[in-house]
């Protein structure tokens, strides 16, 4: 393994780039495409709509994922909006400016030419959807509207009602099932990815099992595409899906594809607080809340007064009064880390005491209580539904929650990884979003690389591999089947005595309190020390019942938290050291007088890949300098 | 809180199944119903009993896996959301609950309380879509869509794909299901392309799987988690019976 990475970014003017490179890219003739198979793992915005337009463009594609159809990827629960650069409301939005904002959003830490490249596709991804039937929210004249998100001053935000995920995923499957009846995309649902397989040094294939049969299984292609989602669920408590895991991602690290900034993790500031040990998953509250409503907590501590009778000099609302510019609308590590302050320092409010203020009582008196009806109504009821409270007459309360991870597999320009063959998409890469990733541009990424980078970027690699098809029944198939049969067995014949889920709920204790929306040296340290120790007793002591021939969601389960525990230990390695703040990632140990993220340019502006060098062993990094050629490297002010 | 529990267990779709009782002891009022029964299912499992198969995954309510029929009304009692969403405060303290699947011949069983729904899917195979060839639409603002056919089309996009409205039908009919999707895009200027033969195909498809017929009972709209309404289903039967009588007319 070469121990420098090339990220294959073109040369020339930053706004050049991408039609540069397509324009020198290889192609694959349309007579040529049927001959090629390729893999497509996952079906989010990234999956779908990946196999949906390399479908289209007629090679032979075979599509994988766990959940029992396709259209309930987790994608699905995006509620908030998708950005593009449209500039429809007149306020001087521009390719730049997206790519800017997203490059100052995630604190200096991405690539400039893959930001570029997502804000210039996210004209086309808008018109695609748009064409596809996407019902967007519009104007009384029948034109898109558009409304504002947390760390930008423009309106560039598209949505459809609090369920933007929804409909740009079901455009994405409706695409995806457009191809399933024609017969170029073969679908395999309830199947989940349990291994890659390299012939070589290529990625040409993946082990499978079915969970409906337990049959475990090979599938050979010319190449393996990953768009598996994130790792949020390594914290068990998240907004994620209870199915999202690292499953993918990790064995293909295992098999060599490094793996990038582990530790770059988002806390979104609006979740409903936790009401109980007993509780399965965290719910969000759409970061557009943070348009109308107003976060406060009480000046005293201790205050346990009912809202309604605090009065508005006994408020403060922190977030105004700090960076007095943004307002509620900062970034999203910043509103959670704020959140987190005010409840360390004993003004949190509600029964536990970890929660704030969201309060829409000034937006009802300015707008009516329908407007706020029309713009949030099913996220009001969704609250009101799980927390019995009625947030047009009393403020929500709020924490933030695990959301979303920007760390990944490591990509180049074309999104292959460093083994040859195997591209990532999606969330499940790290390219685009750097240490903290702005409201609404997951959508905006997963579409990007699903329906416009990987159709162009593909071809350069597929080219080279007409005449080099391999078959499933290839020996380094069925020893990967026989790694994953043999891992099967032993989890199930450990019958030990604690449960799967006790496990993970542990393990997402620990790296929340050490790895979390706080982090120092001496508490990281712990964790390495506790996690192998976890792990450890795990392999000793899991109790996973049932045989592996049949449907069995505890064997699922104990599968993925396996992962789990290999890959936190990774995550904690790559805070520790990374010995700077930035974005999301907040080291005590390093912040400005006022408490921000305080980055060290001249040691951390690289991007940290890892390599797996054996179980136990340390990994090695491998750095990806960071170079800034467009834009100037600053502290962020929101104030 | 405790509760009674009498679930539905099933081997596998080719195996008989049966209630068997279970209590759940100690449940907060505050928890979900899905997170009674993963409590239920941990007490299960430190007993060496197999655990309580069922299907969910979002948990707030978007992404239709799960899929219970709780004292007999699909999703559970009260004002209608996912099962999901269904929360024990809705229940007295001693109560007895029956937890069922979602029970349609067009929907097999897997195991326990999970069924396959992939009918779901061949139905918007057979025309569940608008063609468009990535990269070649044109520009989002040059075809504005009056805001009262957008906000109309996006009710009846906001089906979630779950089964609650086959579950709940006397029939199994997937009469609500179909009519969402013919309606969503068929409000639309871009949906019109295909529209007679979007609506054509796709009940065809519904027959062909055997989902059974709408008699106007209107339990797939009582038990809808996204509130579709039943009136989607008479447009439905007004485009089919134009694009039926086109098609027959041959024009």
């Amino acid at each position: 393994m070469s121990t420098t990475l090339d990220s294959k970014v073109p040369s020339g003017p930053l706004d050049k780039k991408w039609d540069k490179h397509r324009g020198e890219s290889k192609l694959v003739a349309p007579n040529n495409r049927s001959k090629f198979d390729i893999i497509v793992v996952g079906s989010g915005l990234a999956g779908a709509s990946a196999a949906a337009t390399l479908g289209e463009l007629g090679y032979n594609v075979k599509c994988f994922c766990f959940q029992d159809s396709p259209r309930r990827a987790h994608s699905i629960a995006a509620q908030g909006g998708i950005n593009a650069a449209k500039n429809y409301a007149n306020d001087g939005d521009s390719v730049f400016r997206l790519f800017y904002d997203t490059i100052k959003g995630g604190d200096f830490r991405s690539r400039e030419a893959n930001v570029h490249r997502l804000a210039a596709i996210s004209l086309n991804i808008i018109d695609q959807c748009v064409a596809q039937g996407v019902p967007f929210a519009r104007e009384y004249g029948g034109l898109l509207a558009n409304r504002s998100f947390g760390g930008v001053q423009v309106s560039r935000t598209f949505y459809a009602r609090g369920q933007t995920g929804q409909q740009l995923l079901l455009g994405a499957y409706q695409a995806l099932e457009h191809q399933i009846a024609a017969a170029t995309v073969k679908m395999y649902s309830r199947t989940e990815m349990l291994d890659l397989v390299l012939v070589e040094g290529h990625a040409k294939g993946i082990v499978v099992r079915d969970l409906v049969t337990g049959e475990i299984s090979s599938h050979a292609a010319d190449a393996v595409v990953l768009a598996t989602g994130g790792y949020g669920n390594v914290f068990y408590l998240s907004t994620n899906a209870k199915g999202c895991n690292v499953t993918a991602t990790w064995r293909a690290h295992k098999r060599g594809a490094l793996f990038a900034n582990p530790c770059l993790v988002q806390i979104h500031p609006t979740c409903i607080p936790v009401s109980g040990p007993y509780q399965a998953k965290l719910t969000l509250m759409s970061e557009s809340l943070r348009n109308d409503g107003r976060v406060w907590v009480p000046k005293k501590k201790g205050e346990k007064g009912s809202p309604d009778q605090i009065p508005e000099a006994e408020r403060d609302y922190y977030l105004e009064r700090k960076y007095p510019s943004f307002g509620n609308l900062v970034p999203r590590d910043i509103a959670s880390r704020n959140a987190k302050e005010v409840c360390d320092e004993g003004r949190g409010v509600g029964p536990s005491g970890l929660g704030v203020y969201l309060d829409f009582a000034d937006a009802i008196h300015r707008l009516g209580e329908n407007e706020i009806r029309e713009r949030y109504g099913n996220l009001f009821d969704m609250y009101l539904n799980i927390t019995n409270e009625n947030a047009y007459k009393t403020p929500m309360r709020i924490y933030p929650a695990i959301h979303y991870v920007m760390g990944g597999l490591w990509v180049d320009y074309n999104l292959m990884s460093n083994i040859p063959g195997l591209y990532v998409l999606g969330e499940a890469n790290f390219s685009d979003h750097g240490a903290n990733r702005l409201g609404a541009s997951a959508l905006m990424q997963g579409l990007s690389d699903g329906y416009f980078v990987i159709p162009a970027t593909i071809a350069n690699y597929l080219a080279t591999q007409l005449g080099k098809k391999v078959s499933a029944d290839r020996s380094e198939f069925k020893a990967t089947e026989k790694d994953v049969s043999s891992r099967i067995d032993r989890l199930l014949s450990i019958k030990g005595k604690k449960t799967v889920t006790t496990f993970h709920r542990e393990l997402g204790l620990l790296v929340w309190d050490k790895c979390g929306m706080a982090r120092d040296a001496q508490g990281l340290q712990e964790a390495l020390q506790k996690i192998p120790a976890m792990r450890a007793e795990f392999w000793e002591n899991v109790n996973v019942l049932g045989d592996g021939k049949e449907f069995n969601q505890a064997l699922e389960h104990a599968g993925r938290v396996a992962d789990f525990l290999e890959f936190a230990e990774l995550m904690c390695l790559d805070a520790l050291e990374r010995n700077e703040s930035c974005g999301c990632h907040f080291r005590l140990e390093h912040q400005t007088k006022e408490g921000e993220a305080l980055r060290d340019d001249d040691n951390y502006c690289y991007v940290a890949a890892w390599e797996y060098a054996g179980q136990g062993a340390r990994p090695n990094l491998i750095k990806e300098p960071l170079i800034f050629e467009n834009v100037k490297l600053s502290q962020r002010s929101y104030k | 809180m405790n509760f009674s529990l009498k679930v539905w267990r099933q081997k596998d779709g080719g195996s008989p199944g049966a209630f068997k009782d279970y209590d759940a002891k100690n449940i907060s009022a505050e928890a979900s119903f899905l997170e009674m029964l993963d409590i239920v299912n941990e007490v299960l499992n430190e007993r060496g009993e197999d655990p309580i198969a069922f299907d969910s995954d979002c948990r707030e309510g978007i992404c239709g896996t799960c899929s219970l029929v709780i004292n007999g009304i699909p999703h559970g009692p009260g004002k209608v959301k996912t099962t999901c969403q269904l929360y024990m405060r809705r229940f007295k303290d001693g109560d007895t609950i029956w937890v069922e699947p979602f029970r349609a011949a067009a929907f097999p069983t897997v195991k326990d309380l999970v069924v396959d729904r992939g009918a779901f899917d061949r139905i918007i195979q057979a025309g569940g879509y608008i063609v468009v060839r990535t990269g070649s639409a044109p520009e989002a603002n040059g075809l504005p869509v009056p805001k009262h056919d957008a906000d109309l089309a996006m009710e009846a996009a906001a089906c979630i794909g779950c089964g609650a409205c086959v579950a709940a039908c006397p029939n199994s009919s997937a009469m609500l299901f179909v009519s969402a999707k013919v309606s969503h895009l068929g409000l639309l200027p871009q949906g019109q392309a295909e529209r007679d033969s979007r609506a054509l195909h796709m009940v065809r498809k519904m027959d062909e799987l055997g989902f059974g017929n709408c008699r106007n009972h209107y339990e797939c709209e009582a038990v809808c988690p996204a509130e579709v309404s039943a009136t989607f289903i008479s447009r439905l039967n007004l485009d089919y019976a134009i694009a039926a009588a086109k098609e027959a007319l041959a024009v």
